[in-house]
């Protein structure tokens, strides 16, 4: 292990992985945390709770599609929402540089608010800490969340199946591509926005087409390709996605030629990788594309027993090739 | 940039037809080096090497600029980049390539000031910004940067910018593959050449690969089709006996190259002797200043001598290079040589052997 903290280990890749195992889980040990899902799932009085928690220092704040503020809700509504858990309460706590302009604070204070009405979340509680100019950029901002998680639903990264299929709800690359293009100044005819979105609504309605989804993930950081590595991993089955089925907007993949990128390594905000039994694919999608967050709904890929723990492309032209969780960094502060 | 070209460009239906065509026509072993490392990055993204019959073997060469730079010219950098008054500029590739010692990337932790550029005319820019600094830039490449490099002395030179200087460690492509076929190690069959270097130097400077050693050459460009559709024209010579240097990629290359950009590079540079990792000197391969901007070199301006270079003893960069070795023959590859901790520049550059085959899962043990 590195003697120091790099970037990397931030990305939700590969080190990332490797810092939450040796430093983290060793030191906190216990039996919610060590499944390592997107949120702990912890039962009190006979009502099964949902928490998670997540930080944002996305650069810019301000970015075509979204801002910090929305990011801040999406996210963790979004990471309570994989596990099929209705969102319920927030915290926020904002970590400001002297400085910052109030008219700014106010903006990403309201946007915050518009989507938690959205999404039926109440922030409860908060904190605020200014530090010296300098030692943050500009805003950083957590969020924690809980939810109740309705009865006959067992959403978990380990339960992929061979034979399920897998659907994600449209567009991939969208909020990566929209923060670097404006951080590289890149334009074009049709801007990229970012897809950041919360999607409690699209799951309670994916659940009322059956409960029996066995996976939700959001692929964020690491992008679809990390994502399905981790469910790959988790419950020891392959998953081979089909490179001609990827709904990726041509500006995107533009964006990616340009600056090196691969598509299914970009950040996503407002998208989810469902996989379902193969049976129960056809009246899912169907459902999903219903919702306004999933009209461009796509089945991208499948759960095979061959190669357990890889995911595997079939390329548009006919061949084959491992599709790896990312390794280093692909985009400091992306969220 | 125009989105019909990547989706023509990536035609399932046509690929799949020129697929059936090679394999139709193709009997002989074919041995083919690609020569660039985008290609190679190419290859394996859409999974080439998977679909091609099993009689053709594609081989990995010497067109990563990062790959080939050798550790000397890293040991005249960091050299450079810890002298208080030196900016050093350099691509970002560069920084985490191991030298003897360090890295930039380390001399960059311990507060050397050392910027990524895009441009070598940025670090023009950051000369002309800060006259109480040296600003020296890292110049690596291939005839595709190089007339860049040479721009810029150029304009440093006309705008008195009198605190710039290069290490030159550019890289001449056809002479390189002359080295690579008077060393005759690897028995090539055909070459993919590069598209981009092509665009700059044309056809001629390849002419010699078909007439002195009998060995097919297309210049090819970097979408699936066009691999594929090159590879066609690789095998049918191949097949029919024949030999010739064709165009593949004539959307990108016309075959007399970009003679002002030619002229730009050879009116500041003149051929010269060039080290190559793995290598070694080969006379004739690289780009050294010509007289009259000799005053431009860095490594003469502050007196830099290095003398104990060396290089990692189970590295086998050298050997990928040269297209004698796959990763998978040494013995640091996935081990103690990964992206996050790499040992050789292969790892290091996205365009690198070692790095790709890496990125796209080939392991030992699959």
């Amino acid at each position: 292990m590195a003697d120091r903290i790099l970037l990397a280990h931030g990305s939700g890749g590969k080190l990332s992985h490797e810092l939450v195992r040796q430093i983290f889980l060793p030191v906190f040990d216990n039996d919610v945390l060590n499944r390592l899902d997107d949120r702990a799932e912890i039962e009190t009085s006979g009502v099964r709770l949902a928490f998670t928690t997540d930080s944002f220092v996305v650069n810019p704040p301000f970015f075509a599609g979204g801002d910090i503020g929305k990011l801040a809700v999406c996210g963790t509504v979004n990471d309570l929402a994989m596990g099929g858990a209705d969102p319920l309460f927030l915290s926020a706590g904002f970590i400001i540089e002297e400085g910052f302009p109030m008219e700014l604070l106010k903006k990403i204070v309201e946007s915050m608010r518009q989507t938690c009405d959205e999404s039926g979340v109440k922030i409860v509680c908060g904190d605020t800490k200014v530090v010296e100019k300098g030692s943050v950029d500009r805003i950083f901002i957590n969020t924690s969340g809980i939810g109740a998680v309705p009865e006959g639903v067992s959403i978990s990264g380990s339960r992929a199946k061979p034979g399920d299929k897998v659907i994600i709800n449209g567009y991939i690359g969208d909020h990566g591509m929209a923060v670097m293009a404006q951080r590289q100044g890149l334009t074009f005819k049709k801007d990229i926005s970012s897809d950041c979105a919360p999607l409690n609504g699209l799951v309670k309605e994916m659940l009322g087409v059956t409960k029996d989804i066995h996976v939700l993930r959001d692929p964020t950081r690491g992008g679809v390709a990390t994502t399905l590595n981790e469910i790959a991993g988790q419950s020891g089955v392959g998953i081979v996605l089909w490179e001609e089925t990827l709904p990726i907007r041509n500006q995107v993949a533009a964006a990616c030629e340009i600056l090196g990128f691969d598509p299914l390594y970009v950040a996503n905000e407002g998208k989810v990788l469902a996989v379902v039994p193969a049976d129960k694919a056809g009246r899912m999608l169907e459902s999903m594309k219903k919702n306004r967050y999933g009209t461009e709904s796509a089945v991208i890929g499948e759960v095979v027993s061959d190669h357990p723990g890889r995911v595997v492309l079939a390329t548009g032209i006919g061949g084959h090739r491992i599709v790896d969780m990312l390794v280093g960094e692909q985009l400091p502060r992306i969220c | 940039m125009n989105m019909r070209f990547l989706k023509e460009y990536r035609d399932g239906n046509l690929a799949r037809e020129i697929l059936g065509e090679i394999k139709k026509i193709s009997l002989k072993p074919a041995k083919l080096m690609e020569v660039c490392g985008t290609h190679t990055v190419s290859i394996f993204r859409h999974g080439i090497r998977d679909i091609l019959p099993e009689n053709i073997n594609l081989i990995s060469g010497p067109g990563c600029p990062v790959c080939v730079t050798p550790n000397k010219h890293i040991d005249e950098a960091i050299e450079l980049c810890r002298r208080p008054d030196v900016v050093l500029t350099t691509f970002g590739d560069m920084m985490k390539v191991p030298g003897s010692g360090s890295s930039l990337a380390a001399e960059k932790a311990e507060g050397a000031d050392i910027r990524i550029v895009y441009s070598t005319m940025d670090a023009v820019d950051i000369a002309r910004d800060n006259p109480d600094r040296e600003v020296v830039f890292f110049g690596i490449g291939f005839e595709t940067t190089s007339p860049t490099i040479a721009a810029a002395v150029l304009r440093a030179e006309r705008e008195g910018v009198s605190n710039f200087s290069i290490v030159g460690a550019q890289k001449l492509i056809p002479e390189a593959i002359r080295a690579l076929l008077e060393n005759n190690e690897v028995g090539v069959n055909g070459f993919i050449l590069p598209g981009h270097v092509s665009a700059l130097i044309g056809i001629e400077p390849y002419r010699f690969i078909a007439s002195e050693f009998g060995i097919p050459a297309v210049i090819i460009g970097f979408e699936p089709v066009d691999i594929l559709q090159g590879i066609h024209m690789l095998v049918k010579q191949i097949e029919a006996g024949e030999a010739r240097t064709e165009i593949q990629y004539t959307r990108g290359v016309p075959p007399g190259g970009n003679p002002h950009a030619m002229k730009i590079l050879f009116s500041v540079f003149e051929p010269g002797d060039a080290l190559w990792r793995g290598i070694g000197s080969i006379p004739g391969t690289g780009l050294k200043l010509k007289k009259e901007y000799r005053r431009f070199d860095a490594v003469g301006r502050f007196g830099i001598e290095i003398t104990g270079d060396r290089e990692h003893p189970g590295c086998r960069c050298g050997d990928v290079l040269r297209g004698v070795k796959t990763p998978l023959d040494c013995g640091l590859y996935g081990k103690a040589c990964i992206p996050e901790n790499p040992v050789g520049p292969c790892m290091v550059s996205v365009e690198g052997t070692c790095a790709a085959y890496y990125k796209y899962g080939m392991r030992r043990s699959g």
